[in-house]
């Protein structure tokens, strides 16, 4: 359920610091995301229509541009795979398919007990250290299969204990 | 007060996070405490050194001893041995592939000693986090200068005269869009500046962003000054969360010590600057586009003219320049044109913040002098190849750049000569390719990019590269032809005549350099059903050699397809077709047995 005022009093919050009517609207979408845990519900995107004085349509265009929004809701940890060429020629490929296997998922997917989401990213400027992961907001880089395998089962035994 | 006596320096970039450099640091600070040193030794986290292959690393001054690829127990060991003891610890020194080990590398190893540092000149040296640091290297003293002694048409004739081009990818006149931006007529005006560091490969922006914020204020203020803006934003990208913190300390601290806000020195200028943040569309890099995503639209390029010098943000005449271009801002305006132009080449003034990445030893950024020839970029300073096999191309300008051969590493490194090989300079990211990595697969990669990244808008980028990456994935797959090959440069030249926007013209650019240069591997995937690097899985086969292989089974216990038969102590046969070619055979061969053949 969403608490439609509470999303009221956070977009007008930000709509404090706009310079113009809708150029906070990306920076709401972003701390509404955060609220929810890695999506927005389409009901609060209604809401910041409404704050910002924007049609829907124009609220969902953006939302739906933009790879980092999303309107399901997501894993705990979102892992984003850098699939970039520096990447790529590091090994990227092997971690790709370490994680797909040791998450049983596909890219935008969510594994079953809601911790993991799968996503592809751009390049997240860590070349010097590729292979590279973001999980979150936190890098992992000079990536091996073994150290990917490490780092799920670890985000494993810290997710279940919530 | 006791003085201090040791000032350690810890590069808190990325890179060296990612490595484990708030552990280190951490346990530096708790073994400092303990022996009762945290009045005397004092810590300050950098911005990025540099040498990320290095990492985690740090400079303890006033030796100015260079530690790499730290620990917890090695800080622990620092403190006891070297801040205590006054013993250097020879273990985390950086050690020459002669074995000799450099306590002094950031002077004398040829990756730090070769370097000319403008864009950079205070990243990996101050406290970020720290106005002061920043003043004292000479901060804001470019935008009193230019308040106090210079009208606002000396600042731009200063910055045409110096030659400065914009470090983004186009290689645009900076002094030449400010002038348009200063003549364009409108009460409003505004200051972009584009960190929307997005080419795969390249992570300058960042550094300075995360390690030198107030250069990228201060020279926003300058523009602001020059063009008659009051207002700028920066447009970050939300990958980059450090770099969006460290930009809003910055700017809290640039107001309160007066350097943005009302009246700035005492003058009648006032500028402001406000952070707005992307969310994950690498085509929000194009101007056009990046205006859409600030005022909270799709970011979606449009026809340009008007350029956004006439219209740009909210309609209003806009100067939009990248970080690594403001970064320059600030030394030319003090040291004067006269000294940038001594520096690079004639056409391509000053110097060029370069990312190493791929299979090169030195991965890390590094600034050198334009004009610099690729030969000592990739050798000298970035120490050759990392895989021990020969380095067979680099890939410049991301997914709008090209692949440039070998055989032309003497090839100067400016704006025109990467050009004249059908690269770019794009923003300076360098892909390091050995001789493991096939030119087709790199060509088809940068499509999947592409296409994912095309915004849609426009049919020749939208409908074209993906046509395109058909034809590569059938090259690849085995199923390819003659007419393939010329089907993908007719294509490629339409795309590049036809797109509205920068990524699409430049998005054929990847594989028609391939076809170029590597015309023979694309022959070899067609007419050959080969695949030269043994890349490509379909045209790949593995292969027991006999002779090698002792019957020990671990081959056919890793396979996860059970593709590998055999008795123990017996020779193991693979069968091609069930195997998925993951590799993992060979891995875990340890007599060599099992090899990849083509076709």
């Amino acid at each position: 359920v969403v608490d439609r005022e509470a999303v009221a009093e956070l977009v007008r919050n930000i709509k404090k610091q706009a310079l113009e009517e809708r150029d906070m609207l990306i920076n709401a979408l972003h701390q509404i995301q955060d609220r929810f845990g890695n999506y927005i519900p389409v009901e609060a995107a209604k809401v910041v229509a409404e704050e910002l004085n924007v049609p829907e349509s124009k609220v969902y265009e953006v939302l739906t541009f933009y790879t980092m929004f999303s309107t399901k809701p997501r894993g705990k940890y979102i892992i984003r795979v850098c699939v970039n060429l520096p990447c790529h020629v590091t090994g990227g490929r092997q971690i790709v398919e370490t994680l797909k296997e040791t998450l049983g998922i596909d890219f935008d997917q969510t594994t079953k007990d809601g911790l993991f989401t799968l996503e592809r990213t751009s390049c997240l400027g860590l070349c010097g250290v590729a292979p590279v992961i973001m999980v979150n907001d936190e890098y992992y880089g000079d990536l091996t299969p073994k150290k990917v395998k490490e780092i799920i089962e670890n985000l494993r035994a810290r997710g279940d204990a919530r | 007060v006791p003085l201090t006596t040791s000032t350690i320096l810890i590069c808190a970039g990325g890179a060296c996070i990612s490595s484990g450099e708030t552990s280190v640091k951490e346990t530096l600070q708790r073994e400092i405490k303990k022996y009762g040193l945290d009045e005397v030794v004092r810590i300050v986290e950098t911005g990025c050194m540099g040498a990320c292959s290095l990492g985690p690393i740090m400079v303890i001054y006033p030796e100015g001893v260079f530690y790499q690829k730290l620990t917890p127990q090695a800080a622990v060991k620092i403190v006891q041995e070297h801040l205590l003891k006054g013993r250097i610890v020879q273990e985390h020194l950086y050690r020459m592939p002669t074995g000799e080990v450099i306590p002094e590398a950031m002077d004398k190893l040829p990756f730090f000693a070769k370097q000319v540092k403008i864009a950079t000149r205070n990243v990996g040296y101050i406290d970020p986090g720290n106005i002061e640091e920043y003043i004292a290297r000479d901060g804001y003293f470019a935008l009193t200068k230019a308040l106090r002694e210079m009208t606002p048409d000396q600042v731009v004739e200063e910055i045409k005269r110096s030659g400065l081009r914009g470090r983004g990818g186009a290689g645009f006149p900076t002094g030449l869009k400010w002038e348009l931006t200063r003549k364009a007529k409108g009460d409003r005006k505004y200051v972009v500046c584009n960190a929307d560091e997005g080419d795969p490969g390249a992570f300058m922006d960042r550094s300075v962003l995360e390690g030198d914020p107030h250069t990228v204020l201060e020279a926003m203020a300058i523009a602001g000054y020059a063009v008659g803006a009051q207002q700028g934003y920066i447009y970050v990208r939300a990958e980059y969360p450090l770099a969006i913190e460290r930009l809003q300390i910055a700017i809290a601290q640039a107001k309160e010590y007066g350097f943005l806000g009302q009246n700035i020195l005492g003058s009648d200028f006032s500028f402001d600057i406000e952070i707005r943040i992307g969310a994950g569309a690498f085509v929000c890099g194009e101007e056009t586009a990046l205006i859409a995503s600030i005022e909270g639209r799709r970011g979606q390029p449009r026809v340009k003219p008007p350029y956004p010098a006439q219209s740009g943000v909210w309609g209003c005449p806009t100067v939009i320049n990248n970080v690594e271009t403001l970064a320059c801002v600030p030394p030319i305006i003090i040291k004067g044109a006269d000294w940038f132009r001594s520096i690079g080449t004639p056409t391509s003034p000053g110097t060029k913040v370069f990312a190493l990445a791929g299979k090169i030893t030195n991965t890390g950024l590094v600034e050198v002098p334009m004009g610099i020839t690729l030969r000592e970029l990739l050798y000298e300073i970035g120490g050759g190849s990392s895989t021990g096999k020969k380095i067979k191309a680099v890939q410049t300008g991301g997914p709008s750049g090209g692949c440039i051969p070998a055989e032309y590493f003497d090839t100067p490194v400016d704006y025109e000569s990467l050009q004249k090989l059908g690269a770019i300079m794009g923003s300076g990211g360098m892909i390091v390719m050995d001789e493991d990595d096939c030119m087709v697969d790199v060509a088809k990669f940068f499509l999947e990019f592409t296409v994912d990244e095309s915004c849609g808008k426009c049919t020749p980028c939208r409908e074209g590269t993906r046509q395109m990456l058909k034809i590569l994935e059938k090259i690849t797959s085995g199923e390819g032809t003659e007419e393939d090959l010329e089907e993908l440069e007719r294509l490629g030249n339409i795309i590049k005549d036809t797109s509205l926007c920068g990524l699409g013209q430049t998005a054929p650019n990847p594989v028609l350099s391939t076809l170029k240069y590597y015309r023979h591997e694309y022959e070899a995937h067609v007419k050959e059903k080969r695949c030269p690097a043994l890349r490509c899985k379909a045209l790949v086969r593995y292969v027991i050699d006999s002779s090698k292989c002792v019957g020990c089974t671990a081959c056919a216990r890793v396979c996860p397809v059970n593709a590998i038969s055999g008795e123990l102590r017996k020779v193991h046969s693979i069968d091609n077709d069930v195997c998925i070619r993951c590799g993992s055979c060979i891995e875990v061969c340890r007599f060599g047995a099992i090899s990849k053949v083509s076709p």
